[in-house]
């Protein structure tokens, strides 16, 4: 690799050639909400569950965007879909129906 | 002119014009009725063995329960045949409904009773029981001078149930073309089996009339077919024109009943055994067997579902009602199912309107449960609340003693605690008729469960609904007092509480009210009330929260109100209806609040309060909470 004279912490490192693409696109295609999200946070500062489990839309996004599909998977699980993130989505982004879909895209893998 | 009276009792006043009481002409009417009863007996065979076992045995019990078999009887003589459900919304569509059911039925009883009365042998199979009874007039020939006074009344009442039905038809026919003056705005697109079982059921009376008229001066008749008969004669100079008649009034009735089982009218044969159903207790498990076959074919798919529902502010979207996702699940398809299933914003309104009382927000519940029930959660990190909060202290009410009535517990719920206006107002309440309480989620806590009911996810709802009914039952409150309606209908219905009184806050605030421990004072301000539907149409509140508004203000009539309130649009039962889909409707149920000029608008749900608030710049919107709170002093 080349030296850049900086580096990434393996854990933040994206390597775009293993990526799954193909998540965001199908899941785009189920909910637009996907690539409307500005991440703006409103929906993780409102969560019911956030209170007591790491429970986040916003950063469910960025990782299905960022091919992290198993964190994702994890960051939903403890959804009660009470739908407080949808009432304050600035983007009017329906996130009950995006939580669903991710649950539903990546159920058996 | 006959005379009405006996001329010789030893003569017979009925005698067989046909011998062997046989006509060709009959056989289409009897392969109809055939194939129809042989349909529905497979169909009943197929409802009853897939309830399951518990759901049979309570079907069987209610048979033998004399409560249950006056209530069985009163709810098909009243739904069934004089459809007092329509009636009360609309009366000339109640009339219309009543005309045929009741008026056919009693066509049918009243034929066969005559047969019973003058022809007694015909009622046996070997003797034509399938048939006669239907054309009897065809088959007998009145002794002229003979005719008694019995004889001349069912002349007269077959004449008049005959004209009963036909006004019916009548408006039927004209409901066909200008439903809007019935009072209704959209009617269902028939399918092509419905529009043959329609034009022969439109077809069927007016050739009964036809057939009776030109054989009324054989066989009897009274004011309307006798007239009808000389007229006739009249026109074709003599009255030998007859058997075409009788053959397409044949033809009509066996088409109708060889349509009926792919039609809508597949309802008048279903609906009772929906009502049996129902009265047992069963309710519905699958989305398409068992009880929810059963409200499948009892829909009569006649579209009051249609003006009901408030997604239909649009167009567009008239396919997601009712009506058409019972259509697409009796034709089993799938894919069309399940995108109607998830689009129901769960408002109920469709339940509460509908007269056969299909209850298809469940069957659509049922439906997303299908899969989406299968879907992983992982909730061991969740903690119910503790009651009164990190503390663990009860919050006290203002340093009065405790009431005698026991401890109170408030539960706010997740969309309260989005909305922290209605807390604070509900607590200033509370703390103002000096109320010892416990808050039991003032520091976060779980979700009722319900929005997971809505979405299907049934097990996991079952974990969340289990850990709070567990903080609930070990607090030793004998009260809980919720402020989200939400939260209410499923506390009520799942959580099995014994022993503690379940209440939304605004029945609670009428009882302090009327217990003296709460005065309101009252001001200029007028009111409109929102009815939010999980507390209106799914708990029945209507009269409570609208006592204390007219307790401190003028209340004004909305456009729709009560049980056919509309949706402020904020529903949690919607999976996929889009953010623009429900601002439309937000704007729709805005417009049915504001036709009187209300200074505020008033509701008593969060969701709803958050959704108008939201979209309403002219007209202020506030929770009762709040207006109670701003309203009273301090006894």
């Amino acid at each position: 690799m080349i030296d850049f004279g900086f580096y990434l912490t393996p854990s933040s490192t994206i390597d775009l050639d293993k990526v799954d693409r193909k998540a965001v696109d199908d899941l785009a295609r189920a909910d637009s909400g996907i690539r409307t999200c500005i991440a703006c946070g409103s929906c993780t500062a409102s969560c019911t569950a956030g209170v007591f489990a790491d429970t986040s839309v916003r950063q469910a996004i960025l990782s299905v965007l960022n091919g992290r599909n198993e964190k994702a998977r994890e960051l939903l699980s403890s959804c009660m879909l009470c739908g407080k993130c949808m009432m304050v989505c600035p983007r009017g982004i329906n996130t009950r129906h995006l939580i669903l879909s991710i649950q539903k895209y990546f159920d058996g893998q | 002119m006959t005379p009405f009276y006996i001329l010789q009792t030893d003569v017979p006043e009925v005698i067989d014009r046909i011998p062997g009481a046989y006509d060709h002409f009959i056989l289409p009417y009897c392969a109809g009725i055939i194939f129809c009863l042989c349909w529905l007996g497979v169909g009943l065979v197929r409802v009853i063995a897939n309830l399951s076992s518990s759901d049979r045995k309570a079907l069987l019990l209610s048979f033998v329960n004399p409560v249950l078999i006056w209530k069985n009887l009163k709810d098909i003589f009243c739904d069934c045949l004089l459809h007092t459900k329509i009636w009360k919304r609309k009366p000339l569509l109640g009339f219309m409904h009543s005309a045929i059911a009741f008026g056919w039925f009693l066509l049918i009883v009243l034929g066969h009773l005559e047969v019973w009365l003058f022809a007694p042998r015909h009622l046996y199979l070997d003797n034509g029981s399938l048939f006669y009874p239907i054309f009897y007039r065809y088959f007998i020939w009145m002794n002229p001078g003979h005719t008694t006074l019995r004889g001349s009344l069912f002349f007269f009442l077959m004449d008049l149930c005959l004209l009963y039905v036909l006004a019916g038809i009548g408006l039927a026919i004209f409901k066909r073309f200008r439903s809007r003056l019935l009072g209704m705005k959209h009617t269902t697109k028939p399918s092509l089996m419905d529009r043959v079982a329609l034009y022969s059921l439109w077809g069927i009376f007016p050739f009964r009339l036809l057939a009776e008229s030109f054989t009324a001066d054989l066989a009897g008749g009274s004011f309307l077919t006798l007239p009808a008969n000389a007229l006739l004669r009249f026109l074709f100079g003599d009255n030998l024109h007859f058997m075409p008649w009788w053959w397409a009034y044949s033809i009509v009735l066996g088409l109708f009943f060889v349509s009926l089982p792919f039609s809508r009218y597949m309802h008048i044969l279903t609906e009772p055994l929906l009502i049996l159903l129902r009265n047992a207790g069963i309710k519905v498990r699958h989305p398409r067997k068992g009880y929810a076959e059963a409200e499948i074919y009892a829909c009569s798919s006649c579209g009051l579902c249609l003006d009901a529902c408030p997604m239909n502010v649009q167009k567009k979207n008239l396919r997601f009602s009712s009506v058409y996702f019972i259509r697409f699940l009796r034709r089993h398809n799938e894919k069309k199912v399940n995108r109607i299933a998830d689009k129901c914003l769960q408002c109920g309104k469709c339940l509460a309107l509908c007269p056969v009382g299909v209850d298809s927000p469940a069957i659509r519940r049922r439906q997303r449960a299908a899969y989406n029930d299968r879907l992983a959660f992982d909730y061991s990190a969740l903690k119910a609340p503790v009651p009164g909060g990190v503390s663990g202290a009860p919050v006290a009410g203002g340093g009065t003693p405790a009431p005698a009535g026991g401890k109170v517990m408030y539960f706010a719920g997740c969309m309260s605690h989005l909305t922290p206006r209605i807390i604070k107002a509900v607590l200033e309440v509370f703390r103002k008729a000096g109320e010892d309480f416990v808050f039991a989620d003032e520091n976060g806590g779980l979700c009722c469960g319900r929005p997971l009911l809505l979405a299907g996810k049934d097990r996991a709802a079952k974990t969340v609904i289990e850990a709070n009914r567990k903080m609930i039952m070990e607090s030793g409150c004998t009260t809980l007092v919720l402020s989200c309606p939400i939260c209410l209908k499923v506390f009520k219905e799942e959580y099995k509480l014994q022993g503690i009184e379940v209440l939304h806050y605004t029945e609670y605030m009428d009882r302090l009210v009327a217990e003296g421990r709460l005065t309101l004072r009252k001001g200029e301000g007028s009111f409109v009330y929102h009815d939010p539907c999980e507390l209106g149409r799914g708990c029945g509140i209507y009269d409570a929260p609208r006592r204390l508004v007219e307790g401190v203000g003028q209340l004004c009539k909305a456009e729709k109100e009560g049980d056919e309130s509309v949706c402020c649009g904020g529903s949690l039962g919607s999976l996929t209806l889009s953010y623009d889909d429900r601002k439309r409707i937000t704007a729709g149920a805005l417009d049915n609040l504001l036709v009187n000029h209300p200074d505020r608008i008033v509701t008593a749900c969060p969701l709803c309060l958050k959704t108008f608030s939201d979209a309403s710049s002219d007209v202020p919107v506030v929770d009762i909470a709040e207006l109670v709170a701003e309203s009273t002093a301090r006894v």
